[in-house]
């Protein structure tokens, strides 16, 4: 190393924790040596967060957060402003990756059984952060105030209205008037750009902290932890630099790949990632024939259609999300990882699958009859899942997981 | 065992160096839309497009002030009296032969600072600290001096200048009024905003 | 030894078989049949007749706002005389937008409703709408213009294209819903007026504004595609450098 690198190195060294992070979190943290594809994801959410903060803090510089002038000055940012079509693309198919990336994550922890004590709070962390991204994705689709932004807010902020009692005032408080106005649009445009991303760069770091405390779990669902050698480096364990930077940097480029096709060539996805609706300026006489959340909410608003109740709707919805919150306790299998779980789980895993999907599918469509009897159908699946899990993960026969990571 | 890891490590290093490159490339090609998307937009670009003038009307010693890129740009018809005045002040300027080549196009460095003498274009802003000096024809005026031949006077802190725009020396202003760039569409019609055809 | 879950792969196999529904949504009005447009943003003579044929037929009333004429100029390569006489309104300049004269509140009292900006129009109802549109006025003499259309009913807008198509009538027929109802539907037209153009010529003008409206839905479309080619050509092989880097380094792992 430059002697002056070094010199300078050293110097801040002596003033701030540089090498005690260099080596605590990189070239001396350890991590499983047997991790597989479904680990790249987390680095991978970061990335995309990255992404995103970037992307929106170029088009905050162009946008115009009014009734009046917001869908214009998207226009204006898709022509008239230098390589701001780009731009503009980039956060429009980040958004949608941000949630591919994060549902790929979560479903990594629960194959792996990865917020199992004890990464609980890692586990809550994460579902938090989950929440939050949730609500700064709806937050983001009302600024290009189309008739999808429009109508989208107008539906959901109306399900706060369902809440007894103090429904109708909440709803008003949200929204700063009596329908989705310019007062609402201002103040999820302040939501949006910087109180939301502030709590969830927050999160992430919790997040962060919370799994270099514990370490990682990993495929086979063994505590590395607990067979070290002398030196008190796990056995099974490899430093996360070089080995996991230089891996996930290929994993960074591989779906850069993926990214940049569709960013390129399809970034409407056939009116999956852009509406079409939402290229008609928002008009608050004219509701549109379907009005449908984008791809990533459609699950929830579907369990929310299937209850015949606004009220119970909204608590089921609620609900579902609840749940993920309890998984660390309702998980009562002795083992971790599905590769040692049997099949009750492996079957439980399945159905959940085929219910979220078909859900996400259901939420889509116009709710006919045989839509919500679906609907309601795959809802009862998706909790049965959860509420089940205490019971059929204890009657599971797991096999023996090894004592060392499986490896090559 | 050894010889093998030798062989390793050079690998190593040229991968590792490949793929630093490439990730070096890519950054620079990512940055640059980033950066370039602060230019101006097209729609700043089209309100600072060039704005055509009508001087068919104008009177000798009439001060015609237009906006061009948000600036105030002055159109001054000198007659003959006002050329003979200014010609006679080059003693007491700062830059009297536009010499400061950044203030004015190459076409307007000359002895009245303009394509025809007739005509003066000109940014109306102080070049101390941005001001708006006032237009001051009167000759011999009772705040500025028997000396006074018409110029500009500039309320804020005081600096001078002449029916050229040309600065006077010992005033906070370091430099002559920029000239724009300018051309004749037709003899009563100006272009602010563009150079002459040729040359 | 990797081992992929079967049901890693049984997600993402999934959205890509979402994905391959492109159809079901365009949140289309009606039930009509659309036909394709065939339209090609490379074909600049096209754009150009496409350009000629709105400043001529839609311009007076429906604004373009989030285009300007000097871009026009610039993409189609037309001389900015020539779009300035062919589209200029007077006052307006090069690089202005492409607004129009029309007051709204006029435009409603004589329409019934503002002749939409179209500036989008071609990204919120597709290519293959505005073509059918255009092609699907019939003869109405119900209606305050003497035209329906099949595409959009009872539509406000005349048939601004007639004297090119010439006016067609509709032939009907009645189908049974799921349910049982009937329902009288349009089945075809036949050319009861010639207009200046055969009907084969028509289509081909048709596209052609089709054509325009789809550059102007999105300007940078061509470039957007051209240069993709270069980035995923850079990401390729970056990434092939990547996994010989991550091989190399992964020897040390035992």
């Amino acid at each position: 190393m430059e002697n002056w690198l070094k010199n300078t190195r050293d110097w801040l060294d002596a003033r701030f924790p540089v090498m005690d992070f260099w080596r605590g979190h990189l070239s001396e943290y350890y991590a499983p040596k047997n991790f597989n594809f479904w680990y790249y994801f987390g680095s991978l959410a970061i990335l995309v967060l990255v992404l995103q903060i970037l992307t929106g803090i170029f088009l905050t510089m162009n946008y115009k957060p009014t009734a009046d002038t917001a869908f214009a000055s998207v226009e204006y940012i898709m022509r008239d402003v230098k390589w701001g079509w780009l731009i503009r693309y980039l956060h429009s198919t980040g958004a949608s990756f941000f949630f591919v990336v994060v549902y790929l994550h979560m479903f990594r922890a629960l194959i792996y059984g990865s917020y199992r004590k004890p990464r609980e709070l890692l586990w809550l962390f994460g579902v938090i952060i989950f929440l939050l991204l949730m609500a700064e994705a709806f937050m983001g689709y009302l600024l290009p105030w189309g008739q999808m932004s429009y109508w989208g807010a107008q539906v959901i902020i109306s399900l706060f209205g369902a809440i007894p009692y103090i429904g109708n005032d909440l709803a008003l408080w949200i929204r700063g008037d009596f329908v989705v106005a310019d007062a609402t649009l201002n103040r999820f445009f302040s939501f949006h750009v910087i109180a939301f991303p502030l709590i969830i760069l927050g999160l992430v770091v919790f997040h962060l902290v919370a799994l270099h405390s514990v370490g990682s779990n990993n495929p086979d669902g063994v505590e590395i932890k607990e067979k070290k050698n002398s030196k008190g480096i796990p056995l099974d364990g490899i430093p996360f630099h070089p080995y996991y930077t230089v891996k996930d940097m290929y994993g960074v480029v591989g779906f850069l790949i993926i990214f940049a096709a569709v960013v390129f060539y399809m970034p409407e996805m056939h009116g999956w990632f852009l509406e079409h609706d939402n290229f008609v300026p928002a008009n608050p006489l004219k509701t549109p024939e379907h009005i449908s959340p984008l791809w990533y909410f459609t699950p929830f608003y579907a369990i929310l259609r299937a209850v015949p109740d606004k009220f119970l709707g909204v608590m089921a919805m609620g609900a579902s999300i609840v749940m993920l919150f309890l998984l660390p306790w309702l998980d009562r299998s002795p083992v971790k990882s599905i590769r040692y779980k049997g099949w009750i789980f492996k079957a439980a895993l399945a159905i959940f699958i085929i219910s979220f999907v078909g859900l996400g599918y259901l939420g889509t469509v116009p709710a006919t009859p045989v839509a919500t009897w679906f609907s309601r159908l795959f809802s009862v699946l998706y909790f049965a899942f959860f509420i089940m899990m205490p019971f059929y993960s204890k009657w599971d026969h797991c096999k023996q997981p090894p004592e060392r990571v499986k490896y090559k | 065992m050894s010889g093998e890891e030798e062989v390793d490590k050079s690998k190593r290093r040229i991968l590792l160096a490949a793929a630093t490159a490439m990730g070096g490339i890519g950054v620079a090609y990512v940055a640059t839309p980033f950066i370039v998307s602060m230019d101006p937009s097209a729609r700043a670009e089209a309100a600072g497009a060039p704005v055509e003038v009508d001087i068919s009307k104008m009177q000798f010693g009439q001060l015609l002030t237009v906006e061009w890129r948000g600036k105030p740009v002055w159109i001054l018809r000198r007659n003959e009296e006002m050329l003979k005045n200014m010609m006679s002040l080059n003693d007491q300027l700062r830059d009297p032969h536009s010499d400061e080549l950044s203030q004015q196009p190459v076409y307007a460095k000359n002895d009245y600072r303009s394509i025809n003498e007739e005509y003066m274009v000109m940014i109306g802003i102080c070049t101390h600290l941005g001001c708006a000096p006032t237009f001051r024809p009167e000759l011999a005026p009772e705040d500025l001096g028997p000396e006074w031949k018409g110029g500009f006077f500039c309320p804020c802190h005081g600096s001078r200048y002449d029916l050229a725009g040309r600065v006077f020396a010992g005033v906070p202003a370091p430099s002559n009024l920029v000239v724009p760039p300018y051309r004749f569409v037709t003899s009563t019609r100006l272009l602010i905003g563009v150079d002459p055809e040729h040359g | 030894m990797k081992r992929y879950s079967v049901k890693g792969l049984f997600l993402p196999g999934l959205f890509l078989l979402i994905l391959s529904a492109p159809g079901s949504v365009w949140a289309v009005g009606s039930e009509v049949k659309l036909d394709r447009a065939n339209i090609d943003l490379n074909d600049v003579e096209s754009l150009r007749r496409g350009a000629r044929y709105f400043a001529d037929y839609c311009f007076n009333c429906h604004s373009i706002r989030f285009m300007r004429y000097s871009r026009i100029s610039k993409d189609l390569e037309i001389p900015e005389d020539e779009v300035a006489n062919t589209m200029l309104f007077t006052g307006a300049k090069i690089g202005d937008a492409m607004n129009i004269a029309l007051a709204p509140d006029d435009a409603k009292r004589w329409f019934g409703v503002a002749p939409p900006d179209l500036s989008v129009e071609s990204r919120s109802r597709g290519v293959d709408w505005i073509y059918t549109y255009l092609r699907s006025f019939y003869k109405d003499e119900s209606r305050p213009w003497g035209v329906n259309n099949a595409v959009f009913k009872d539509v406000a807008m005349p048939h601004v294209l007639w004297e090119l198509q010439g006016l067609q009538e509709a032939s009907t027929g009645t189908i049974k819903s799921a349910e049982g109802v009937e329902h009288t539907v349009i089945t075809g037209f036949n050319l009861v007026e010639k207009g200046k153009m055969t009907p084969d010529e028509f289509d081909n003008a048709v596209r052609d504004i089709v054509n325009f409206l789809a550059y102007v839905g999105e300007p940078t479309k061509t470039q957007r595609l051209s240069l993709g080619r270069w980035v995923l050509g850079f990401l390729v092989l970056y990434f092939v450098i990547m996994f010989f880097l991550k091989k190399e380094y992964w020897k040390d792992v035992k």
